[in-house]
Order: C-alpha cells, then sequence, then structure tokens
C-alpha cells in the first residue's frame, strides 16, 4: 500500500472521541425531571409544615439510617435486567426470623445485633435462591412476580408465626407468645437490643436555641458507607461485569458464554441478604417489631424510594439511591402536617402520604416511559429521514 | 504447493428431505480473501453454519463431507470447538452491548482480572477488572486494522461501520485467529464505511489471516477478494479468480437458472393504460425491511412483480401502503389520495393484502376457516352482519355460504368450513388468505412472498390463482416475492428494489445478467462512477 492511499483511508477523517458535552440546562431538567419534580414538593411541603429545620434535621439523618440499606439493596438486581426487586419482602421475612430466634435466646445488646445478622444470611440466601429460580421462569415479569411473590410468602409468613410457633417451633420465651401458647404476639419486643448498632458511636450537634441535639448515629453511617464501598468494589469485579452484560442484553451475554440463569439468581441472592441485613438495621433503630406488619411494605417503600431519586427500572445508582431515600423520607414526614396546615384537615396530609408511597412508583415508572418513548422518537424520526447513500440519484 | 487453512470437501446437507447443499467443496489458502456469492437461499449461510459448529446442523441430521483445517480433518461440533480451531465469525446480527464500552465488548466473558483480597475467599468471580491491561489488548486488536478508534467509547454512538470493526476486533483479540468468516459485512454499511471495511480485509489478510466472506456486492468482491466461490441452489457453480473474472459474469451465474414460465395466454401491455395506483416517494419504517423513498406506477390490470435481495425493503413497500408499518410520502389511488399509517383506509379505498407473514398477520390460527374469511370484510365494509335492534351481529349463514363458495372456487382442501386454519397445510393457508383478500372485492391486491414455506406443488397452485384472478376479475395484483423465477413466470413486468429505493424496473424477458445487476446495486454503483 502507498503512502497516498494510507492517506485517504476514510477512518482517519472520521476519528471518533469522547466528547465533553457542553452543559445544557434544558437536557439537564429532562434527564432528572422525577428527583426534581419531588424535591419541589418537598420544599413547598417542608415549608407549609411548619417544622423547625433542626427537627427536620434530626427526623431526616434517623431515617436515613434507618432505610438506606434496603434502598441500596434493590441496586443490583437492576444492574442485572431485572427491573425493581419487590422480591427483598422474603429478605425482610429472614431478618424478622433471624430476631424471633435471638429474643429466643435471650440474647441482647452488641452481641445479639451480631447473632441475628449472621442468623439473617443464611436464611435470606435460601429465600433468594428460591425468588431467583422463581424469576427465571419468568423472565421479563419480574416484577409483577416479585409483588405477587411478597404476597404468597407472606401468607407462608403468617402461617408459620401464626400456627407453628409455639406448636411445632418450641419458643422459651413466653411473653412472644399470645395468650393462648401459640402464634406470635403482634408485637415483638426487642428492647435489648434497640439502638445496638446506633450507640456505637453516636454524635450530637448542639444547634443554639434548640432543646434537642441533632444526633447522628455514626455507626450506622459507616456501616452504610461500607456497604456503597461494597456495591462499587462488586461493580468492578468479573460478576460486577456479569451482572451488567446479562443487563443489558440476555442473549448477547448468552452467546458470549455467560451462564445467564446462574448470574442472575446470585443477583438475586445479593440483594435479599442485604435486605435481610437492612431490615435487621432497620428495626434495632424502631426497638419492636410488628410480627405481621414490619415487612409488609418494605418493598413497595424501598422501590418507591430508588423511583424518586430518579433510577428507572434499568439504571440505579448508589447516589440515586441515597438521594431517593433522603426525598421520599423528608415528604414522608412533612406531608401530613404540610396537608393539614394547608386545607386544615390531617385526613389529606394522611391521604397524601399513601399517594406519595404508591403514587410514586406510578408517576416515575410513568416519567420514565415517555422518556424513552421520547428518544426512540427521535430516533426513528432521524432513521427515517437519512436517505442510505449508494442508492443513486 | 502451501497447505490449504481451510478445505471442505463434498459438502451435502438435507433440511427435511430438502437438499440445500450438493457436495459443495470450498479451499481457502493462508491469507486469501475468499468471496462466497450467492443469491438469498442458495446454501452460503447454512456453508457457514457447518463450518462454524452452529447447533442448528447437529440438530437437523448432520451433514457429509469432510473438513481439513491446516490439513487435518476435524470435527466441528460446537462454536467453541470453532474457536478452539483458530475461526473467528462475524454475524450480520451485532453482538455487541450497545451500552458497554468498546473495550468491554471486546473483551466481553474473556475480561482479564487480578486477584484480590474478596476473591481469595469467594473464588476468581470477584476478581477486579484490569482495565488497564483490557484496554492495552482492545488497542492492540485495533491498531492491527490501523483504526483510529478511541477504545473507551460506549459501543451506542458508534456509526454503525464502526459497530463492525469492533466485531471484528474482538474476533481478532483471540490469539489463536486465522480464519476469519464475514457475513454480508458490508449490507448495512454506507459506500465510505464498506470502502474502509475493504481496506481493513486486505490489510488483515496481509498479516497472513484468511477471510472468508459472503456478499451481494459483486464490485466489492472484484475489489478485494482473490478467488470467488459462486453457489447457487446449493451447488458450486463456478469457481473463479477475480483477476479474470467481470460483475456481469457473476450475475449472471447468481442469478441464471431454467425459468417454467406458466402458459399465460396474453400478457398485458402497459402502454396507454393509465396508473390505478401512485406511490410517490414512499418511505418506511419496518424492521429490516425499510423504505427510504419509492416512487412507482402501477398500471389497470397488469401483475406487477417487486423483487430484490432479503432486507432491501421491498416487503416494506406493500406493508407500508397498507398501515401495518409507520410510513409517509404520498399514495394516490384512481387519482384520490389515500390516507397513510391507517390500515382501515387503505382497506377502503380498495386495496386489499395477503401478509408474507401468513401465520402471525394473515390468519387467525385458533379460529375457523369461514370466519377467516369473513372477518376483514366484517370490520371494514360492514358485510356478513345483520341488525338486531341496536347491535349488530355476525349473519352466520351468509358467512358460512360465502365460504362454502370460495372453498370450492379456489379448492381449498380442507375437511369443512368450520376447521381450524391452524391444522391446514401451507398451501392451503395461502388461499385462506387469498379468500379473505378477495372477499373485500379489491381491485388492487398486495400479495407478498405467496409461495414462501409452501412446497411446490402448492406454489404453483397459488400462483396460477393469482394469474386467474388477474384475467377472470381484473384484479390488478402487485406481487412481492424473493424468486425472481417466479416473479417472471407470472408478472408483467418487475421492479427492483435495492437498498430501500427503486433501482429500475423490467420486463420479464430481460437478461439474467440485467437482473442480476439491479439486484446488487451495480446500476446505481456504476451510475455514481459516471457522475
Amino acid at each position: 500500500m502507498t503512502e497516498q492511499q494510507k492517506n485517504t483511508l476514510p477512518v482517519t477523517e472520521t476519528r471518533l472521541e469522547r466528547k465533553k458535552e457542553p452543559f445544557d440546562p434544558g437536557y439537564f431538567l429532562r434527564k432528572n425531571v422525577v428527583p426534581i419534580f419531588f424535591l419541589v414538593l418537598c420544599i413547598i411541603g417542608g415549608y407549609y409544615s411548619g417544622l423547625s429545620l433542626p427537627f427536620l434535621a434530626n427526623e431526616i439523618i434517623t431515617r436515613m439510617a434507618r432505610n438506606s440499606f434496603l434502598v441500596i439493596s434493590l441496586i443490583i438486581p437492576i444492574l442485572a435486567g431485572m427491573g425493581l426487586n419487590f422480591g427483598i419482602v422474603l429478605g425482610a421475612m429472614a431478618g424478622q426470623f433471624a430476631y424471633v430466634v435471638t429474643v429466643n435466646w435471650e440474647m441482647a445488646g452488641l452481641s445479639g445485633f451480631l447473632m441475628t445478622c449472621i442468623l439473617s444470611v443464611p436464611l435470606a440466601i435460601v429465600f433468594g435462591w428460591l425468588t431467583g429460580r422463581l424469576f427465571n421462569r419468568a423472565k421479563g415479569k419480574e416484577m409483577i412476580s416479585g409483588i405477587i411473590l411478597g404476597f404468597f410468602a407472606n401468607g407462608l409468613y403468617q402461617l408459620v408465626c401464626l400456627f407453628f410457633m409455639g406448636r411445632i417451633i418450641p419458643i422459651r420465651v413466653p411473653s412472644m407468645l399470645l395468650s393462648t401458647g401459640v402464634g406470635l404476639r403482634n408485637t415483638l419486643d426487642i428492647k435489648a437490643m434497640h439502638y445496638a448498632l446506633d450507640n456505637i458511636w453516636k454524635v450530637r450537634i448542639k444547634i443554639p436555641g434548640f432543646v434537642f441535639p441533632i444526633m447522628i448515629p455514626m455507626a450506622t453511617i459507616a456501616v452504610i458507607v461500607v456497604l456503597c464501598l461494597f456495591i462499587r468494589f462488586i461493580v468492578k469485579t468479573k460478576l460486577g461485569q456479569e451482572f451488567r452484560a446479562v443487563g443489558q442484553d440476555r442473549h448477547i451475554a448468552e452467546v458470549a458464554g455467560i451462564k445467564v440463569d446462574r448470574v442472575r439468581i446470585i443477583a438475586i441472592i445479593f440483594s435479599t441478604v442485604l435486605a435481610g441485613l437492612g431490615q435487621v438495621i432497620f428495626l434495632q433503630n424502631l426497638g419492636n417489631i410488628n410480627t405481621y406488619g414490619s415487612h409488609v411494605q418494605v418493598g413497595t417503600f424501598a422501590v418507591a424510594a430508588i423511583l424518586i431519586g430518579g433510577a428507572s427500572v434499568k439504571k440505579a445508582t448508589i447516589s440515586q439511591a441515597l438521594l431517593g431515600t433522603l426525598l421520599f423520607h423528608t415528604l414522608f414526614i412533612v406531608s401530613p402536617l404540610a396537608g393539614k396546615n394547608l386545607v386544615g384537615d390531617a385526613m389529606i396530609g394522611e391521604y397524601f402520604r399513601v399517594f406519595v408511597t404508591y403514587g410514586v412508583i406510578g408517576i416515575a415508572l410513568a416519567l420514565h416511559a415517555w422518556q424513552s418513548l421520547q428518544q426512540r422518537k427521535t430516533v426513528t424520526v432521524e432513521a427515517a429521514s437519512e436517505p442510505v447513500s449508494g442508492g443513486g440519484k | 504447493m502451501v497447505v490449504a487453512r481451510l478445505e471442505m470437501r463434498g459438502i451435502s446437507k438435507e433440511y427435511f428431505g430438502n437438499k440445500v447443499l450438493k457436495s459443495v467443496n470450498l479451499s481457502v489458502a493462508p491469507g486469501e480473501i475468499h468471496a462466497l456469492v450467492g443469491e438469498n437461499g442458495a446454501g452460503k449461510s447454512t456453508l457457514m453454519n457447518i463450518l462454524f459448529g452452529m447447533p442448528v446442523i447437529r440438530n437437523t441430521g448432520g451433514f457429509e463431507g469432510k473438513v481439513f483445517i491446516d490439513g487435518k480433518a476435524v470435527d466441528i461440533t460446537s462454536p467453541e470447538e470453532a474457536m478452539a480451531h483458530g475461526i473467528g465469525m462475524v454475524h450480520q446480527e451485532f453482538m455487541l452491548l450497545p451500552g458497554f464500552t468498546v473495550t468491554e465488548n471486546i473483551k466481553l466473558n474473556r475480561e482479564i482480572t487480578r486477584p484480590n483480597f474478596a476473591s481469595r475467599f469467594f473464588g476468581e468471580k470477584l476478581e477486579t477488572l484490569d482495565f488497564y491491561r483490557m484496554r492495552e489488548d482492545a488497542k492492540k486488536a485495533l491498531r492491527r486494522m490501523e483504526l483510529d478508534l478511541d477504545e473507551m467509547l460506549p459501543v451506542a454512538g458508534l456509526p454503525v461501520g464502526f459497530m463492525q470493526f469492533v466485531e471484528i476486533a474482538r474476533e481478532l483479540d483471540k490469539e489463536t485467529l486465522n480464519l476469519l468468516i464475514l457475513d454480508e459485512p458490508t449490507a448495512v454499511l454506507t459506500e465510505s464505511e464498506a470502502e474502509t471495511l475493504l481496506q481493513v480485509m486486505k490489510r488483515l489478510s496481509s498479516q497472513g489471516i484468511s477471510i472468508l466472506f459472503i456478499t451481494h456486492r459483486l464490485n466489492e468482491v472484484l475489489q478485494v477478494a482473490d478467488n470467488i466461490t459462486v453457489l447457487r441452489d446449493g451447488e458450486v457453480v463456478a469457481e473463479l479468480e477475480s483477476r479474470k473474472a467481470t460483475v456481469d459474469q457473476l450475475a449472471e451465474l447468481m442469478v441464471g437458472r431454467k425459468i417454467e414460465v406458466t402458459s399465460r395466454s396474453e400478457r398485458h401491455s402497459t402502454e396507454n393504460v393509465k396508473p390505478v395506483l401512485s406511490i410517490r416517494d414512499l418511505h418506511v419504517d419496518m424492521p429490516g425491511e425499510s423504505v427510504h423513498g419509492v416512487s412507482l406506477d402501477v398500471m389497470k390490470g397488469e401483475i406487477l412483480g417487486i423483487g430484490g435481495l432479503a432486507g432491501h425493503g421491498k416487503i416494506g413497500i406493500a406493508n407500508g401502503i397498507m398501515g401495518l408499518f409507520p410510513s409517509r410520502g404520498s399514495v394516490y389511488m384512481d387519482g384520490k389520495e389515500v390516507r397513510l399509517n391507517s390500515p382501515i383506509s387503505a382497506l377502503n379505498s380498495g386495496m386489499a393484502f395477503v401478509s408474507e407473514d401468513r401465520r402471525g398477520t394473515g390468519l387467525l390460527l385458533e379460529e375457523s376457516i369461514e370466519l377467516n374469511i369473513a372477518v376483514q370484510a366484517m370490520q371494514s365494509q360492514d358485510k356478513f352482519l345483520k341488525k338486531i335492534i341496536l347491535l349488530r351481529i355476525a349473519d352466520m349463514k351468509a358467512i358460512r355460504e360465502h365460504a362454502q363458495k370460495m372453498i370450492k372456487e379456489l379448492d381449498i382442501r380442507c375437511t369443512g368450513p368450520d376447521q381450524l386454519t391452524r391444522r391446514l397445510s401451507g398451501g392451503n393457508q395461502q388461499k385462506v388468505c387469498i379468500a379473505k383478500a378477495l372477499t373485500l372485492e379489491p381491485s388492487i391486491l398486495f400479495v407478498s412472498e405467496p409461495t414462501r414455506g409452501i412446497d411446490v406443488g402448492a406454489k404453483k397452485i397459488v400462483l396460477d390463482l393469482l394469474v386467474r384472478l388477474n384475467q377472470e376479475l381484473g384484479v390488478t395484483i402487485v406481487m412481492t416475492s424473493s424468486e425472481l423465477a417466479e416473479l417472471r413466470s407470472i408478472c408483467d413486468r418487475i421492479a427492483i428494489i435495492y437498498k430501500g429505493r427503486l433501482e429500475g424496473i423490467l420486463p420479464i424477458d430481460a437478461s439474467d445478467r440485467d437482473f442480476g445487476l439491479l439486484m446488487a446495486g451495480e446500476l446505481s454503483y456504476h451510475r455514481k462512477e459516471a457522475s
């Protein structure tokens, strides 16, 4: 090949490089429409709620520490293309079963809490494995399968807690059981492990002019930071690469030799185990378990939170999960009060709270669908208006 | 004499009693670029599937003949084995993950990793990706093609041509590669992209890699290939050195075949007849068969054929006019404009459509023959309905009578009008589709691939039926087909579509060479050269 020929290669003319896009405010708004919408709601709600800023900050910090873990547990299945894992309800159940065991053993304090964490893991692995196998038979319909699975699992959970505990499964501590001696009470007291994690290290910030200082549970936050680092680590491993490959296109991943079904099950196990640990952390902060209720809405709340943060069914990041938890719980705190102050009726605030949890999922999903529709439209219009070369004149 | 990198001897393959390859021989020397040309269905893909050990071959009873690599007989039973023998294949559809970078795609599932704390306990799946070394490898593969492409770009935004290069780079990155198979690599590329690809192919062959490529574009073949094998109907009809071959010769070899013209007493002359349907600048967004600005007149009473190779948009035309895929442009029926993107207005203006997707679009498989025949007329023309107060109810008696008439006239072999269409043979299903379209009493009938998936005997019956409709009922017919011979046997004129545009219209007695040239887009290529 002569020098001249080399110079005329079309490729060198069209060298492709990564370019820095200039900042486009319109694009930024469209891209982050969901979190911005809810941020505005939070600010309006916060203004009308009449709550003092330190009080609000305190509440938000508590709830962030309590819930972030659960929300983050949703990220890996999204990466693996399985959508929002409503099946984390099963993880929460695993956490609660673990508490039943440690309370029954009359364990207390940090050691009791750690034991609960350890016990929840094998249970969550089994639940996650079963969930993953189910999802592999319902590819593309993981979300609805997950919701229904949650209902079904709740039925089994009630069976075990109401009829087996005390009858088939021996319970040593009588105060856990109903007066008949069979079945767990509605509320399970875990005072012995209350704040077990939070109390390791707390920072108090005194705000002049307010009675209560802002409390920051540093130990819990440290655990959440470690979890975030762990997720980042996983993404950068071979396994993480497989999650992402499967998430983008199952068929291509399969052709490349990745064992798709196995990878999907592993993703769900990760999620379920993290949700189990998340529920254990959540409950140590509350100090008691609503035996038949604590787990029910775990899935819905976590999903709502991550969606508000701007995540979609196909894409989620740690910062979206954290931002979403922040916005969701701020709205959760301020909306009833704001509603009461605005309309003079506490019911409207309560209504708004319900709307927030369920409506949010709908709105976020609809906004996401709208976004991808817009994208698809522009692509097809471009493709249709672009003539194919070689057709001649 | 050098030992051939690849030699295939006496390869024969049957699919369910249908011989698709008949004792094919093929030989590729080290560093040779060998082109495999042929029409759709000539057996090129089957030959490549055999070579690459695709499971479909084994599942359908294996093949006869022997494959030698570097002089040694090998038995390739899976794509993994083919790769182990140094064979790499770039498929027509891209196997790339759009959200991954070029590097990640090149190294997909062959990532370089390094151990870390966690992997010591949980196994190598938790080893960290070594992006630095992966990038080095990707760069090396790209550099072998002398491509200046940033290896950290996401694939999603790349031009199609570059995606092709990423695919090739992935094969190059496999250390053992010495035979690269490219399946119609230039089909989706623009002219300049194709040009670059050909340069890359030459470079690779100078590095000692043999390349076997399948294509329809004949000028490209002459440009890069050392040797050419022409397949037709599963047989090697010619082995040529490209130095000595010409485009005309290849076109003739590719298409040429004996054509049995069904007796058509008279053909219509298209002169002095006014067009009944005028298509102007039609664009159709049908995946895989998109149309980019076709203008065409259909004369009253004629049978117009639309031909061309698969994927060039011939099927998109009828689908677009009938409103089944998003389209724009204008269509005039007897001078009146027909609204596009609306199946009902297409039907109301007197057009009917027999879809190429018989079992999907064409029939309600779980319903009876009679209902299938009547359903479209009930929906669009309020036929077979009786009014009872405010409700409109299907007139089962009228439907039954009509279906029986159709069954008799079209000779649909069935147990009765209430038989489910699922249980009919392909040919009879096609007749039900035609009966359904006729029930609308159309003035123009679009027929797409009417003989696809039908056995030889039934083919003739369907074609004869179309001729009868045209002659006895005066229906204007627009027939789309991949089989040129079929078009030539019944049509008056044949329009050839290439890359979504009208390449030319030929009378049926034009030479094989002319048809071949139009289908391969050679004419527009030469026009461009001239201008």
